[in-house]
C-alpha cells in the first residue's frame, strides 16, 4: 500500500452556484474525508479559489485532481505537498473576562503571535494565525481556562511555484 | 429603398420583440437543430409544453409512458445519430425519474440535454409541491448542470448546454428552469456557444507523443489494439481502419466499441472483457505493446489489474486526460480526438506484417469455436439457445440491423454474436448496466434512423422494467422489432448463483405474464416460439413486417454465457465452461 500523506489541493474556478457540491462529490465518491476547506476570491477577478486539505496517497490525489480539473467550470486544479506551499490558518478563542489579566495567558499570547481582538465585560476574544500545530498548541494551553467558544478556519496556502491561471484563461 | 428600410426595421423589431422564457426555450432548441424531443409533461414545465404546441411542425415531441423511457429513448437516438438527445420532464418525480438515464449517459459518454421544470423561484427551498433539488441530485452524474431562475438567462445557458453536451467527451447536461423563468419575458437573441474559458473540450495534441507512440508501434513484435467507443464518438472509423490495415495489428473491441469496424474484418479479433472472446483476453497478457484507443480500461475489460498486460508497454489514445493512468498505468498517452491523433500518426507509422501473431488469435478462436461458439450458434441438444437466435437474425439481416440490447445474458450474447457491417449499429447500456434500457432506447434509435432495421434484444427481466413503453410504440407507430429472450429467470444473476453461490437461486426465478397478449393489447403483432423448427420462420415474419413486431423466444433455462472471466481473475484465466 502506497503511503498516505497530507496534500493541499488548489482549484481555480468560475464563481458559480453549485460548484462546491460538484467538487465535494468527487471526494465523496472515493470516500475521501476533507480535512479542511476554504473558498475565496483569487488574484484574478471573478475567479475563485478552493483550497482543500486531504490525507491520501499520491496516486489517488493525482486521479482526484484530474477529475476535479475536468469539471466544466474549473479553470485548473493542482495538488501540492507540504514543502511546496506556504500555508496558514486562523483561529479564534472566546474566554471569560475573569482571565483577562491572568499573566500566564498574557505570556502565551506574546509567544504565539496571538492578538486580543475584542474585550467586553463578560468575555474577550483572542485571534491567532499560524500553522495548524501552532493553533493546536495554543488550544491546548487555553483549554484549561474553559473555552466559551473556539473556531478555526481551513487552511489557506500560497504555492512556491507560479500557477499560470491568467494565461490559461487567455489561451483556452 | 423604402422596402429595404422596412426590412431592416422589421429585423430590428423582431430582435427586440419580447417573448416568454418558455417560447425562448423552443426557439433555442430549433436554433440547435433539434427537431425531435422525448418527454413527459407536468405542472412545473407546462409553460414550455404550451409553447411547444405552437411549434409542433418543427419540433416533434414524443410522449413516452415514463420519464425513464423518455431519457433512454433520447439516448438511443443520440447513439445511432451522433446528435444530441433531447429530453423534457417536470419537477420533482419527473426530474428524479431521469436520474438513471442521466447516470447511464454520463458513464457511456452520450450527449443529452435534459430540460426539467422547477417550482417558481420564490418557492425554492421551501419543500413546495413537486419540488426536488434536482441540481444537487444530478450533479455527480451530469457533465454540467444549471438552474435558470430568470428568463433572460435562457438563450445563453441553453447554448452552453448544447456545446458542453456534444463537445470533447460528450455527456448529459441538465438545465432546470423555474416556472417563473418560463413565464418571464426576455428580448430573444440566440448565439451558439463555441467556447467556455474554463473548459478545454479537446486537449492539445502533442506531436512528440504521437512520434513516440509511432516508434513504439513500429518496433513492436506482438502489438495488440483494444478500441472503444471513442472511435465512434470521434467519427474516426475510417482513420482507425487505415491505421490497423497499414500496421497489420490485430484489434479487439470493447462492448461499446462494437460496430466501429465491421465484424468480418480480418484484423477484427473479437471482443475483450468479462464475456468477450477467448483469444483477445488471453493474448492481452502476451502482447508486447497494447494500444488502447478511445477506451477507458473499465474493470469489466481488465479483470484483475495486478495481472493485466503487465508484460506489455501501454499506449493510450484518449480525449479525457483524467482517464489516463486512472486504471492502467500507460507508457505513452496520446491525448486528443482520435480522428486527429490517428491522422497525425499515419506518416510516422511503418507498414507492418504480423501474420504469425495474428495466427495465435486464430488458433485460440478455433478452441473457442470448438468448445463454446458452435454449440451456441448451431446447437443440437433440445432447448433453444440465445446464440442461435442471434445467428438466425444475422442470417436474415446480413449485419444491416441496429441491435439494441438490454442488460444481462442476452446482452452478452448479442454483443458476442451479432454481426455488424456499419458503424453505430450496436446500442447497449455498457457502463451503468441499466436493465430496462433497450425497449425505449430502440424506440429512440428507430426514430433516429427510420430507414434502418432496429431490433431490440431484451431479457424477460429487463423487458418488464420499462414494458410501459409499448404504449409509446402504440401511439407513435414506430416500427421497432422486439425480441424477448425468455428463460423465466434473471439469467445473469442466476448464472453467477450457479457458478459462485452454490446454485442458491435467491430471487431470480420469474413468473412471467403472457407477453404476447400484452403486446397485442398495445396493438403490436406478436408471437411466441419455443421450438427450433419454428424459429427461422418467426424471425423472417418479424423482419418482413413493416410495423412494430414482438417476438418472444423461450430459451433453455440452463443456457449460460461463456467464456467468462470471474470477478477478480486475470484476463488470461478466462474460463470456457
Amino acid at each position: 500500500m502506497e503511503e498516505k500523506q497530507k496534500f493541499t489541493v488548489s482549484v481555480y474556478t468560475e464563481n458559480n452556484v453549485g460548484l462546491l457540491n460538484r467538487l465535494s462529490a468527487i471526494f465523496l465518491k472515493r470516500h475521501i474525508n476533507i480535512e479542511s476547506m476554504t473558498v475565496s476570491p483569487s488574484e484574478i477577478d471573478h475567479v475563485h479559489r478552493f483550497t482543500f486539505v486531504v490525507i491520501v496517497s499520491e496516486t489517488l490525489i493525482r486521479k482526484v485532481v484530474g477529475q476535479l480539473d475536468k469539471q466544466i467550470e474549473v479553470v485548473k486544479a493542482y495538488y501540492h505537498k507540504e514543502d511546496e506551499i506556504i500555508y496558514q490558518e486562523t483561529a479564534m478563542f472566546k474566554l471569560s473576562t475573569e482571565f483577562l489579566y491572568d499573566e500566564k495567558i498574557q505570556n502565551k499570547l506574546k509567544l504565539r503571535r496571538a492578538h486580543m481582538v475584542a474585550i467586553t465585560k463578560s468575555f474577550f476574544v483572542i485571534e491567532m494565525t499560524g500553522l495548524k500545530e501552532d493553533v493546536d498548541r495554543l488550544y491546548d494551553r487555553l483549554k484549561p481556562y474553559g473555552l466559551m467558544q473556539f473556531v478555526r478556519s481551513g487552511r489557506i496556502a500560497i504555492t512556491r511555484t507560479p500557477m499560470a491561471i491568467s494565461e490559461l484563461l487567455k489561451t483556452s | 429603398m423604402e422596402t429595404l428600410n422596412k426590412v431592416i426595421i422589421n429585423q430590428i423589431s423582431t430582435k427586440v420583440e419580447k417573448i416568454s422564457g418558455a417560447e425562448a426555450v423552443i426557439k433555442c432548441l430549433l436554433a440547435e437543430g433539434v427537431n425531435l424531443a422525448y418527454g413527459y409533461p407536468g405542472g412545473a414545465i407546462m409553460p414550455i409544453y404550451d409553447a411547444l404546441y405552437n411549434y409542433q411542425n418543427q419540433l416533434h415531441h414524443v410522449l413516452t409512458r415514463h420519464e425513464q423511457g423518455a431519457i433512454h429513448a433520447a439516448q438511443g437516438f443520440a447513439r445511432v445519430t451522433g446528435k444530441v438527445g433531447m429530453v423534457f420532464a417536470t419537477s420533482g418525480p419527473g426530474a428524479t425519474n431521469l436520474v438513471t438515464g442521466i447516470a447511464d449517459a454520463q458513464i457511456d459518454s452520450t450527449p443529452l440535454v435534459c430540460i426539467t421544470g422547477q417550482v417558481s423561484s420564490h418557492l425554492l427551498g421551501s419543500d413546495a409541491f413537486q419540488e426536488t433539488d434536482i441540481i444537487g441530485i444530478s450533479t455527480p452524474v451530469t457533465k454540467w448542470n444549471y438552474q435558470i431562475t430568470r428568463a433572460e438567462e435562457i438563450p445563453e445557458i441553453i447554448a452552453k448546454a448544447f456545446y458542453i453536451a456534444k463537445s470533447g467527451r460528450p455527456g448529459p447536461v441538465l438545465v432546470d428552469i423555474t416556472k417563473d423563468a418560463q413565464f418571464g419575458e426576455l428580448e430573444f437573441e440566440y448565439k451558439k456557444c463555441e467556447k467556455i474559458r474554463s473548459y478545454r473540450a479537446v486537449p492539445k495534441l502533442e506531436i512528440e507523443k504521437v512520434k513516440a507512440a509511432a516508434e513504439m508501434i513500429n518496433s513492436a513484435k506482438k502489438p495488440f489494439i483494444v478500441w472503444g467507443q471513442g472511435i465512434i464518438i470521434g467519427q474516426a472509423e475510417a482513420e482507425f481502419k487505415s491505421f490497423i490495415e497499414k500496421t497489420d495489428i490485430p484489434a479487439a473491441s470493447t462492448v461499446l466499441g462494437l460496430s466501429a469496424l465491421e465484424t468480418s474484418h480480418p484484423l477484427h479479433v473479437g471482443m475483450v472483457g468479462m464475456h468477450g472472446n477467448y483469444a483477445p483476453n488471453v493474448l492481452t497478457n502476451q502482447c508486447d505493446v497494447l494500444i488502447a484507443i478511445g477506451m477507458r480500461f473499465d474493470d469489466r475489460v481488465t479483470g484483475n489489474l495486478q495481472t493485466y498486460a503487465k508484460q506489455a508497454k501501454i499506449i493510450h489514445f484518449e480525449i479525457d486526460p483524467s482517464e489516463v493512468d486512472k486504471n492502467v498505468k500507460t507508457d505513452i498517452a496520446v491525448l486528443g480526438n482520435v480522428k486527429e491523433t490517428l491522422t497525425e500518426i499515419m506518416p510516422f507509422i511503418n507498414s507492418g506484417s504480423h501474420k504469425n501473431w495474428l495466427n495465435e488469435f486464430h488458433k485460440l478462436l478455433q478452441i473457442e469455436k470448438d468448445e463454446v461458439i458452435n454449440n451456441q450458434l448451431n446447437p443440437t441438444k433440445p432447448g433453444l439457445t440465445m446464440g442461435e437466435v442471434l445467428n438466425l437474425i444475422n442470417n436474415e439481416t446480413k449485419g444491416n440491423a441496429v441491435i439494441v440490447s438490454d442488460v444481462g445474458q442476452h446482452q452478452m450474447f448479442a454483443c458476442r454474436y451479432a454481426n455488424f457491417i456499419k458503424t453505430r449499429s450496436s446500442v447497449t447500456s455498457g457502463g451503468l448496466g441499466t436493465m430496462g434500457f433497450a425497449l425505449p432506447a430502440a424506440i429512440g434509435a428507430k426514430m433516429g434512423v427510420p430507414n434502418r432495421e432496429v431490433i431490440a434484444i431484451i431479457g424477460d427481466g429487463g423487458f418488464q422494467m420499462t414494458i410501459q413503453e409499448l404504449g409509446t410504440i402504440l401511439q407513435t407507430e414506430v416500427a421497432v422489432k422486439i425480441v424477448v429472450l425468455n428463460n423465466s429467470f434473471l439469467g445473469m444473476v442466476r448464472q453467477w448463483q450457479e457458478l459462485f453461490f452454490d446454485k442458491r437461486y435467491a430471487s431470480t426465478v420469474m413468473k412471467n405474464p403472457n407477453f404476447v397478449k400484452i403486446a397485442e393489447g398495445y396493438g403490436i403483432e406478436a408471437q411466441s416460439v419455443s421450438q427450433r423448427a419454428d424459429l427461422t420462420t418467426a424471425i423472417k415474419t418479424m423482419l418482413a413486417s413493416k410495423k412494430a413486431y414482438f417476438l418472444e423466444v423461450m430459451i433453455a433455462q440452463e443456457d449460460n454465457v461463456f467464456p467468462m472471466i470471474p470477478t477478480g481473475a486475470s484476463v488470461s484465466d478466462i474460463r470456457l465452461s
